[in-house]
């Protein structure tokens, strides 16, 4: 073997380390939080690499608290809701700044854009009064409302982005047609903007689904808590125990419906992302 | 069916006015085509007839009434686009009755309506198909048929052939020209080629920098272009222009015509008009490539031929020009006796030729001597 053959069997050794490196650093937490999640709690501290035995006793613990199913049901519906809400109007919101020609424009995008760089503790307090004052108080209403406030910035850039590369010809052959602007937005440009709905659609959800701070702040009784509030909250016997195998168990529950909907989604998702990018 | 008149018609973008005080009449029937380098104002025209643009100042009537400030589906205007535009999601069938389904018509209506114009342009066999399994010309005639369905008083087309091959785009001219026929409606068509404008027009209009600069027939722009322009936008290979001075307002021996000098080409008696015009004047003469006459060079007429290209049916010779840069052309039925670095003698054929003043208008001949 002379050294450049070397050299280049080092490089591929050195590329495959790498990516070896980044997977265990990006799927151990995950895998780990599985492999707890499938022990039963005697062996919760003993540090295993490989699982010697399935237990289930951690779900079905936690499928028979009503509070934890309960939260499942009312993260789905305040994420869905979520989801629709921001796509209407992100779509409504995209056609106007993509399409139509008025005053201050840009000036309403970058609006758009500054606001969704504040934290969310920033307004944690303002919002709290907001939703006090609109009666949304512990009630999915008051999370659906903020989600969507901390959403919507970027749906609809990403929308507006995707809308522009639309052809203005279509619009036009449409107008021609005799078509007025909600049919234009319904029958010509949603077919086409499917991969870019796709996308935002499911970064919203899983932000909505994910979210901690709001949930929690906003919530009081066990009936109104999303999930992650739920898993938070979950307790052991006494006060000196985390019940660390049901933790899991939740988590990996919760957490599975989104790594599908991702790998659905996931050639749509990239292409969603880049198509402001790079002309297709 | 309808006919068009735009009267005084403005529109200007911002503080950009692109369309300046055009009258234009088109008769119910006829095809017209507007034509001009880019950004001469053609296709703001067609959008503001349209109805794509709001027209800023003047009239639009379409047959008697007047339509400034009706939205485009009521104008009774169908549009084919350059890019075509066809819904990418529709198959061709669902693309022809769009229009007509959002005119709330009986599904019966629309189907018959869609098969009739789909066997116009033979689309029956295309119907189930979606744009993107469509070669350019299909795409190009479910364009028409989606501008046609709908039974417009007016068809407008903007540039439709331009993002065709050369070959594709010959045969499409001929179907458009032949479905003009067949249907007898109003068209009016947009395009910066000026073979199309010529084989496909009853009457063309020649735009520049939002004007009319002139309306005619083909022939009428072709032998007798009102100004220097059209003179140089119609034809080709294009018009040569060589300065010229006036001498004479009359030929002697008449009270008509006039003599010129033009550098190279010495002393010429022209039927033009120039009473007009002030002597020693500096005038432009035109003379088509098929209007002039090589000769063996003589005297001060002698140019150089520096290219020849062959065409098989015709030979075009560029020669140096005296004056200016742009290379004169000569056109002739092929074969050629002429050869590259010749020196030749220009013979302009006296009855073709254009004289234009310093403001590029052309001046005209006499009638009574047209006549004769």
């Amino acid at each position: 073997m002379n050294q450049y053959q070397l050299i280049k069997l080092a490089k591929r050794v050195g590329l495959y380390a790498l990516i070896a490196v980044v997977m265990v650093y990006a799927i151990f937490p995950f895998y780990y939080a599985v492999i707890t999640s499938l022990k039963p709690s005697s062996e919760l501290f003993r540090v295993d690499f490989w699982l010697s035995s399935l237990d289930f006793g951690n779900y079905v613990q936690i499928f028979t608290q009503k509070s934890f199913v309960r939260a499942i049901f009312n993260s789905i519906i305040v994420s869905l809701s979520v989801v629709f809400i921001a796509l209407l109007l992100g779509i409504t919101a995209s056609y106007a700044l993509g399409r139509v020609r008025f005053r201050g424009r840009t000036t309403v995008m970058l609006t758009i854009l500054g606001v969704s760089m504040f934290p969310q503790v920033a307004v944690l307090s303002g919002l709290f009064e907001v939703i006090r004052t609109l009666n949304l108080y512990n009630n999915p209403g008051g999370l659906i409302l903020s989600y969507t406030i901390f959403t919507l910035p970027f749906t609809v850039w990403v929308l507006t982005t995707f809308m522009r590369q639309l052809p203005m010809e279509l619009e036009e052959a449409a107008i021609m047609d005799g078509a007025t602007p909600w049919v234009i937005i319904t029958k010509v440009f949603l077919p086409l903007m499917w991969p870019a709905m796709a996308t935002t659609g499911l970064l919203a959800f899983i932000a909505a689904w994910n979210e901690f701070l709001f949930a929690l702040t906003f919530t009081l009784t066990d009936d109104q808590r999303t999930v992650p509030v739920a898993i938070a909250l979950i307790s052991g016997g006494s006060q000196h125990e985390l019940p660390w195998g049901a933790i899991m168990a939740a988590s990996v529950t919760v957490t599975v419906p989104l790594v599908i909907l991702v790998m659905i989604f996931q050639r749509r998702i990239v292409s969603g992302l880049t198509a402001g990018a790079v002309k297709g | 069916m309808a006919s068009v008149t735009l009267e005084k018609l403005n529109k200007t973008f911002g503080h950009t006015h692109i369309i300046k005080d055009v009258d234009l009449k088109v008769a119910d029937g006829e095809f017209v085509v507007f034509v001009g380098p880019s950004g001469c104002g053609k296709s703001t025209l067609l959008r503001l007839i349209a109805g794509l643009e709001s027209i800023t100042d003047g009239e639009l009537k379409i047959a008697d009434g007047v339509v400034n400030d009706l939205p485009p589906r009521e104008r009774g205007v169908g549009m084919v686009f350059q890019s075509y535009a066809l819904y990418p999601h529709m198959t061709v069938y669902e693309n022809m009755a769009f229009g007509l389904k959002l005119a709330k018509m009986a599904n019966e209506t629309v189907d018959d309506r869609v098969m009739a114009t789909a066997r116009i342009l033979q689309l029956e066999e295309l119907l189930h198909r979606k744009p993107k399994e469509l070669s350019g010309g299909q795409r190009q005639r479910v364009a028409m048929g989606r501008a046609m369905a709908r039974e417009p008083r007016i068809l407008l087309f903007d540039e439709p052939l331009s993002n065709l091959d050369a070959s594709l785009r010959v045969q499409m001219r001929n179907e458009i020209a032949r479905l003009h026929y067949r249907l007898g409606s109003t068209m009016i068509y947009v395009t910066h080629d000026q073979v199309e404008a010529m084989t496909l027009a009853d009457k063309i209009v020649v735009l520049r920098d939002g004007r009319i600069e002139q309306v005619g027939s083909p022939q009428t722009l072709y032998q007798q272009p009102a100004t220097k322009f059209v003179a140089g936008f119609i034809g080709s290979p294009t018009m040569n222009f060589m300065p010229a001075e006036l001498m004479h307002k009359t030929v002697s021996g008449s009270n008509e015509g006039c003599r010129v000098t033009a550098p190279g080409l010495g002393e010429l008696a022209l039927p033009q008009d120039a009473s007009g015009e002030s002597k020693g004047a500096s005038l432009s003469l035109g003379v088509r490539p098929e209007h002039l006459r090589l000769d063996e060079a003589h005297g001060d007429n002698s140019f150089e031929i520096v290219n020849i290209e062959y065409l098989g049916n015709e030979v075009y010779v560029y020669l140096e020009p005296k004056v200016g840069e742009t290379l004169l052309i000569h056109r002739s039925e092929a074969p050629s006796r002429w050869t590259l670095g010749q020196r030749v003698a220009l013979v302009p054929d006296l009855e073709h030729v254009h004289l234009f003043n310093g403001q590029d208008q052309a001046l005209t001949v006499k009638t009574t001597r047209a006549v004769a």
